[in-house]
């Protein structure tokens, strides 16, 4: 063994030095992989935790389904969304097929045929398997005005030039149901987004104003909303809009009640953001950014709201379900909207009558889209809560 | 516990105070006052007039006094239990309400029974049986009747009543007793009848109360005194219901204050398309026709109802949780 100290006032060729540079972090060093984790933002972050929760994924698309309908109505409907097939009142839903007497013809329906059942009055069709009326994709059908903007005939799908294609039936004029769903959803879908956005506003504001503030601000928000959530909402939506006036504009009427179930549905968002402001306003960085002599406004929007601002959208998802049903309850019992907007719960108002549903059950199908949007808002809305926390 | 009885009755005061406020505003909200309204369509209608008749309504509900005077006027018929005029019916509020308010608080209070006693044991086997195929398929129908409305539940009932049995569901009572004095038979009659509102209007809540009970459940379960009482090898039902169980049971009374109001608001749609006799039906008939003493009244009832159920549930939570009632605060 020879000692440091020999080695130093001796030879120096005994002792081998690396001539690599040497790196004091290498044991530190990150994987890729690590450090795109560590330096991702937080919204990346969200998206990554979001995309391993499937149930969401799929409630996202499905939704995102719903929306881009919306935005195309008069091309997805096979129908106008006024059109009246007189010779076909009440009539039900027609089959798809793809074979007509063992031999494929592609996808098709039978033609029917009317006939009036004299004991109870009950319209009666049956199919006539002797007209085969092919569906035709990419076609020229009704014509529509696309957004009030341009006229057009193009759709998706449309029925025989000589036929017709009530794919979930028709209704007491004679409309077809589907067009109608897929025409509801723009405005069941919108009245969700609106009021949301509203209301998120409002909870912001109000419930930003009693955390930063608290005192008596806060004590007075405080009571407010459990006043508003003591109320039960349904009858107080329901009183509110019945005092619309009558002599309203549709479209009037549609941001009356988009504002009127807005303004009960605050009270869980300004109660989330209260809370959270009386934490986050002891920190340091709030305190710097007041000596600094950033005024309240500032700092409540540019430093402490962005902080947990992921949480606040997760839980405003969760609420959307609360308004689409508001407005479907509301427009069923015939206070909401009133045709000839079509929404939902206006399409479901026809369903209210037991004897006529008995009779032609599919006026009740208006429920199936109504359950799944609000079944895929409450998964993705889950979904998006848990992403919110990225690092637990 | 005397104290927070009385606290809590007196911070009732201001609350039902500042609902009765914005009830007495949404009744002002439609234009012009009520009797203009009713006198033109009796005129309409082609009908006479009975001026006197007019006067003394005006007079008697001080319309021709200043907003502030009419909203004193109002209030302090109410503590006398003159709940106003019914234009629609001609005849005082209370008249009209009769049995129906009785009814309303016996649906509503028995919808809350039966969520307590189907979402207490599910929700107890959901959290001691996490991830299992059981759990699955309950929260699964759990989300199902979350996000089934319970009014379009109704009308799915009540289709398939039709079509199956070919019977009308709706109603509380076999139609010889209504309009009938109370009965032992009426009151049998009207407790075979209760259990389709009762489910249609209960599922909901249901679903939200097992899973607001796993959760909680869940989070007790995974605490320090669970596995050390797992670890000393106490029996398996002692260790939950020693105390896991109480805590949760803690939430499960106080919860009562946020399935109320939806229950209360529920029953009001349901009892629409069920046809019930509670205040759901002429409440609806009497916004569509504008009698707002009416509907103001059924509004203010409800909300009455809602803030009684919550003490309530805020008092027996004292009786449970020494904290609150030393704290004179509330747990949550």
């Amino acid at each position: 063994m020879t000692t440091p100290g020999r080695g130093l006032s001796g030879t120096g060729d005994q002792h081998f030095v690396s001539e690599a540079p040497f790196d004091p972090h290498s044991i530190e060093a990150l994987t890729p992989e690590q450090e795109k984790y560590y330096l991702a933002s937080q919204w990346q972050l969200m998206w990554w935790k979001l995309k391993r929760h499937r149930l969401a994924v799929i409630s996202g698309l499905i939704l995102l389904v719903f929306y881009l309908t919306t935005l195309v109505s008069e091309i997805v409907a096979p129908y106008d969304l006024h059109t009246r097939n007189t010779d076909f009142i009440y009539a039900p839903p027609q089959t798809v097929r793809w074979f007509h007497e063992g031999r494929f013809v592609g996808p098709f329906v039978y033609g029917l045929s009317y006939s009036l059942n004299m004991t109870n009055l009950k319209r009666e069709y049956r199919e006539n398997k002797t007209q085969v009326q092919r569906l035709r994709f990419f076609c020229e059908g009704d014509e529509y005005s696309f957004w009030g903007l341009f006229d057009a005939r193009f759709h998706l799908l449309c029925p025989d030039p000589q036929g017709t294609l009530f794919l979930l039936g028709t209704d007491r004029l004679g409309r077809d149901m589907l067009s109608r769903i897929i025409y509801g959803a723009r405005i069941s879908l919108t009245i969700g987004l609106l009021g949301i956005a509203i209301s998120f506003a409002l909870g912001i504001v109000i419930g930003g104003l009693a955390g930063y503030y608290g005192g008596w601000v806060d004590h007075v928000v405080q009571r407010l909303i459990e006043i508003l959530r003591s109320f039960p909402e349904l009858p107080l939506w329901m009183a509110l809009s019945a005092i619309l006036p009558v002599n309203w504009s549709p479209v009037l009427v549609f941001f009356g009640i988009t504002v009127i179930l807005a303004l009960l549905d605050w009270t869980g968002l300004a109660r989330a953001v209260r809370s959270k402001l009386l934490a986050l306003r002891e920190e340091d960085y709030c305190t710097a950014a007041q000596l600094m002599g950033a005024r309240p406004r500032r700092i409540i929007g540019r430093h402490l709201l962005p902080g947990f601002l992921s949480h606040l959208i997760a839980s405003a998802t969760l609420s959307i379900p609360s308004m689409i049903l508001g407005e479907t309850a509301l427009s069923f019992l015939g206070l909401g909207l009133r045709p000839p907007i079509t929404s939902w719960g206006v399409l479901l108002n026809e369903a209210q009558n037991i004897n006529v549903v008995a009779l032609y059950p599919w006026l009740m199908l208006p429920v199936l889209p109504v359950i799944i949007v609000i079944l895929a808002f409450n998964f993705f809305g889950d979904g998006l809560r848990d992403a919110a926390d990225p690092y637990k | 516990m005397l104290r927070y009885v009385f606290h809590r009755l007196l911070m009732m005061i201001p609350t039902l105070l500042v609902i009765s406020l914005i009830v007495f505003v949404i009744i002002q909200l439609p234009p012009g006052d009520y009797l203009e309204s009713y006198i033109a369509e009796l005129q309409s209608q082609g009908e006479s007039v009975d001026p006197e008749k007019i006067a003394f309504l005006r007079q008697h509900y001080g319309l021709d006094r200043p907003m502030y005077e009419q909203y004193f006027v109002w209030l302090t018929g109410m503590l006398h239990g003159n709940f106003g005029y019914s234009f629609e019916y001609d005849m005082p509020v209370t008249e009209v309400v009769g049995d129906r308010l009785v009814l309303t608080v016996l649906v509503s209070f028995v919808t809350i029974l039966f969520t307590w006693i189907v979402a207490f044991p599910i929700g107890i086997y959901s959290a001691t049986h996490q991830y299992s195929w059981g759990d699955y398929g309950l929260t699964f129908l759990g989300f199902i009747g979350l996000a089934t409305p319970n009014f379009l539940l109704a009308l799915v009932m009540l289709y398939f009543a039709n079509v199956f049995f070919g019977t009308s569901i709706g109603g509380l009572m076999d139609p010889e007793y209504i309009d009938q004095p109370w009965s032992w038979d009426k009151f049998v009659s009207v407790l075979e009848h209760l259990w389709i509102p009762v489910v249609v209007i209960g599922t909901s809540g249901t679903a939200g109360m097992i899973r607001r009970l796993r959760a909680n459940l869940l989070d007790e379960l995974q605490k320090q005194y669970v596995v050390t009482g797992r670890a000393k090898g106490l029996p398996r039902v002692r260790l939950l219901t020693k105390y896991p169980l109480r805590m949760a049971l803690n939430f499960f009374i106080s919860d009562i204050g946020s399935i109320l109001p939806s229950v209360i608001s529920g029953a009001e749609v349901v009892a629409v398309v069920l046809s019930l006799p509670t205040t759901g039906p002429m409440m609806l008939s009497a916004l569509q026709s504008q009698d707002m003493y009416l509907a103001g009244s059924f509004l203010m009832f409800l909300a009455f109802l809602t803030v009684v159920g919550v003490l309530i549930s805020d008092l027996a939570l004292a009786v449970l949780d020494p904290r609150i009632r030393l704290q004179g605060g509330v747990s949550r």
